[in-house]
């Protein structure tokens, strides 16, 4: 787990996972508390399963199933963005990248909250006015309608493809480390679930769901940093103490740190944990990542059509401010759970049970209930196991839908019929669409299994960033913005961001795993042959002890050495027939953001075009003023 | 659509849209540099003044940590500070126009 690029650190670690023989089949609950777990899961199931029942009755037009009939509030849609936002990478990647690495991973979640100010200032508001249910619509406006609504659909389905493989892959690989269900079981149930919120109650179901997810997720996190602060009366500085002066933290810093460790103090190694350096190295890469967040969330296309699910321009900025509050105080939360897991549960255990400190969170959870043998202990883990889950499944319902939409109102009604489609017959298309995403979506999340995936995140956010919000940000401020430039924009942007991922080093090279493994491989067998034969002298069993642990640890590692250099067998290049990477950045949002609002200027001033100019007067009037907006529905 | 349309141009030509539009474009994208130029100073800080990031500054509370809350009071605080704005002005003007222009036929 040396990437730079955690945004599903969870579905990173689906690799390391699957072939980890230290992990048990059974996963992080005991089987003994087995049914706990279900109980907390099917209570939370059932409810959403009520609401989307209660929704199915509503969802009778194309303005229910796609937005909700525009009758969500403020506050509701507030909650529902940060229900929509806030994935398992962010609930239990971040808490883990905190636990592991302290002050970096707590950086990397700022971008994330940042990533709104862009969304409430330019983006939510004239979006809102002018927009009806989709990226395409707002495109559309004033640029030629089929052309801009092919490119906005393509780019829409591409970036939710991508978004949804690593939620679908995180899900699985959840589900299946929290209570040992098989990978693809948990991947098919999390897909059925999905469709069925989607398919019979529309943004309706979705945005519910989305609600009593962010809910449940806020009302966790409070419960887990209340018991993990109390104990040192709620003093920030005694807190960040008690995190600094732990033997647990300290060992963690030195291992990290290898060598220069070694001139270091306790209470030096200690500090250092909450400094920054230990697990993002490149700042180049970090700026680049930053780029593709801050832009990229106003880019994406579920989180573009929240806004069209509220009454008016205002009720989208105050619904922007709300998710702000709760995505934010979200992530403040997650550096006390982080440290808390840091202090309590030791990042020895959390790698043990997930490399990328994944479970931090939910072993938190279980330490605070009491421990792994109580069974308030356990009722916690499955509360926490249950939210992460229906974490996964709001988000990928939102995604579900954004995609859907493009592919019935935008390619289907708008291309194909012409805008010339009656109501029943668009709503069979849109739950025809959802259906088709959502069997993509269980497919690809089988195929992908054990495959490193975290990179799709950071990838959709980058497409999101160069194509979407380019052409989005010029068509809405640029007179001259027209056709050519947001569809050549729209082009290079995404094509460049998807390019230069698959020359980085995120792929995987065969020689450069082989040059890393190949002296792991060695090392840890001659290591684990001098243990054992150390082993062989000593009778005594406390002093067998550590160095039983130690033997395990080194086959640990060089099982998952051995593993990573057995999938490279045979071959010399990457997907991409190359030996190494041409260039060294992760995060291609430094270069392709630039080029995607490059082209949509150059691509406009090619040409220029009537209509566009023409509807400007209209268009920008109405973004500024609401007029002759998409109202509520009358219910 | 079943309104009739107003006369688009008119309102596009309105001093008092134009006014609105003006105030609007540097106060929203002034925020915006702002926020943006804020933010980068994070990962810039972190990569290439780490020893600044370390100073410690109330026990283990060091400048980084500090600088990294700072960041969510300042976008709270950005985010505040454009409600505020938006409600009492902007929407005001907006409304006005609205008010105006929604019973003109064309």
């Amino acid at each position: 787990m040396k990437r730079k690029i955690l945004l599903t650190g969870l579905a990173a670690t689906s690799s390391a996972w699957a072939q980890n023989p230290a992990v048990g089949s059974g996963g992080a609950v005991a089987d003994e508390y087995k049914w706990l777990t279900f109980l907390v899961f099917g209570l939370i199931i059932s409810l959403t399963m009520f609401v989307t029942y209660l929704a199915a009755r509503r969802v009778k037009s194309t303005s229910q199933f796609y937005a909700a009939g525009r009758s969500v509030s403020g506050i509701q849609n507030g909650w529902a963005i940060a229900g929509d936002y806030l994935s398992a990478a962010s609930f239990l990647g971040i808490a883990g990248l905190i636990s592991l690495y302290g002050y970096d991973g707590f950086m990397y979640s700022v971008g994330w909250l940042v990533a709104y100010i862009t969304v409430l200032l330019v983006i939510a508001e004239p979006c809102r006015n002018i927009g009806k249910y989709t990226l395409g619509d707002i495109l559309a406006f004033r640029n030629d309608p089929k052309k801009a609504k092919t490119v906005a659909a393509i780019s829409t389905i591409t970036v939710s493809i991508f978004y949804l493989t690593a939620q679908m892959v995180g899900g699985g690989v959840l589900v299946k480390t929290l209570i040992g269900i098989d990978y693809e079981v948990s991947v098919i149930a999390v897909g059925i679930l999905m469709l069925g919120y989607v398919i019979f109650g529309g943004m309706v179901a979705t945005t519910w769901v989305q609600i009593i997810k962010a809910v449940l997720l806020v009302a966790a996190s409070l419960l887990l940093v209340w018991f993990t602060w109390m104990p040192y009366g709620f003093s920030l500085p005694g807190f960040l103490q008690a995190a600094v002066s732990d033997p647990k933290v300290q060992a963690q810093v030195a291992k990290l740190l290898g060598d220069p460790a070694t001139q270091m103090s306790a209470a030096q190694l200690g500090q250092r944990f909450l400094e920054p350096g230990l697990y993002l190295k490149s700042p180049i890469d970090q700026i680049s990542l930053g780029l593709a967040l801050v832009f990229g969330t106003a880019g994406m296309p579920h989180i573009l059509m929240r806004f069209f699910t509220v009454p008016t321009a205002k009720d989208a900025r105050v619904s922007v401010l709300w998710a702000m509050g709760i995505i934010g105080g979200f992530y403040v939360l997650t550096l006390f759970l982080g440290l808390g897991a840091a202090i309590n549960v030791g990042a020895l255990k959390i790698s043990a049970i997930d490399a990328g400190g994944n479970m931090a969170g939910p072993l938190l959870a279980q330490y605070i209930g009491g421990g792994a043998q109580s069974l308030l202990g356990n009722l916690f883990l499955a509360f926490v196991a249950a939210v992460a889950f229906a974490t996964i499944v709001a988000v990928v319902a939102g995604l579900v839908l954004a995609s859907a939409s493009a592919m019935s109102h935008d390619i289907w009604v708008g291309v194909v019929k012409g805008d010339k489609a009656t109501v029943k017959e668009e709503m069979r298309a849109a739950r025809i669409s959802s259906l088709i995403v959502g069997v993509i979506a269980i497919i690809v999340g089988i195929a992908a299994k054990g495959q490193n995936v975290a990179h799709l995140v950071a990838l959709a956010f980058a497409v999101a960033a160069s194509s979407n919000l380019p052409a989005v940000l010029l068509t809405l401020y640029w007179k001259r913005c027209n056709t050519r430039g947001v569809v050549l924009g729209m082009s290079i942007g995404a094509l460049s961001a998807i390019g230069l991922v698959l020359v980085s080093p995120n792929m995987t090279y065969p020689n450069v795993v082989r040059a890393t493994n190949e002296p792991l491989v060695a090392s840890a067998a001659a290591k684990s042959a001098a243990l054992s034969s150390e082993l062989a002298l000593v009778t005594d069993p406390t002093a067998r002890l550590p160095l039983e642990a130690a033997l395990k640890a080194s086959e640990t590692l060089r099982t998952v050495a051995q593993t990573k250099l057995d999938q490279v067998q045979g071959q010399s290049t990457s997907l991409m027939g190359l030996s190494a990477p041409l260039i060294s950045l992760k995060n291609p949002g430094i270069i392709s953001i630039p080029l995607g609002f490059l082209f949509v200027v150059l691509g406009s001033l090619m040409v220029r075009e009537r209509r566009s100019e023409e509807l400007w007067e209209e268009f920008y009037v109405r973004q500024n003023t609401g007029l002759h907006a998409e109202g509520a529905n009358e219910h | 659509m079943s309104k009739p349309a107003p006369d688009w141009a008119a309102i596009h030509a309105d001093p008092r849209f134009l006014d609105l539009h003006r105030r609007k474009s540097r106060f929203l994208w002034g925020l915006m540099l702002l926020s943006v130029v804020y933010y980068f100073l994070l990962p810039i800080g972190a990569g290439y003044f780490p020893e600044l990031f370390k100073i410690q500054v109330w026990g283990p509370l060091n400048v980084g940590l500090v600088f990294a809350f700072s960041q969510f009071l300042v976008a709270w605080g950005i985010a505040f500070v454009y409600e505020r704005r938006a409600t009492r002005e902007f929407d005001v003007l907006a409304a006005e126009l609205c008010a105006c222009y929604s019973g003109v036929r064309s």
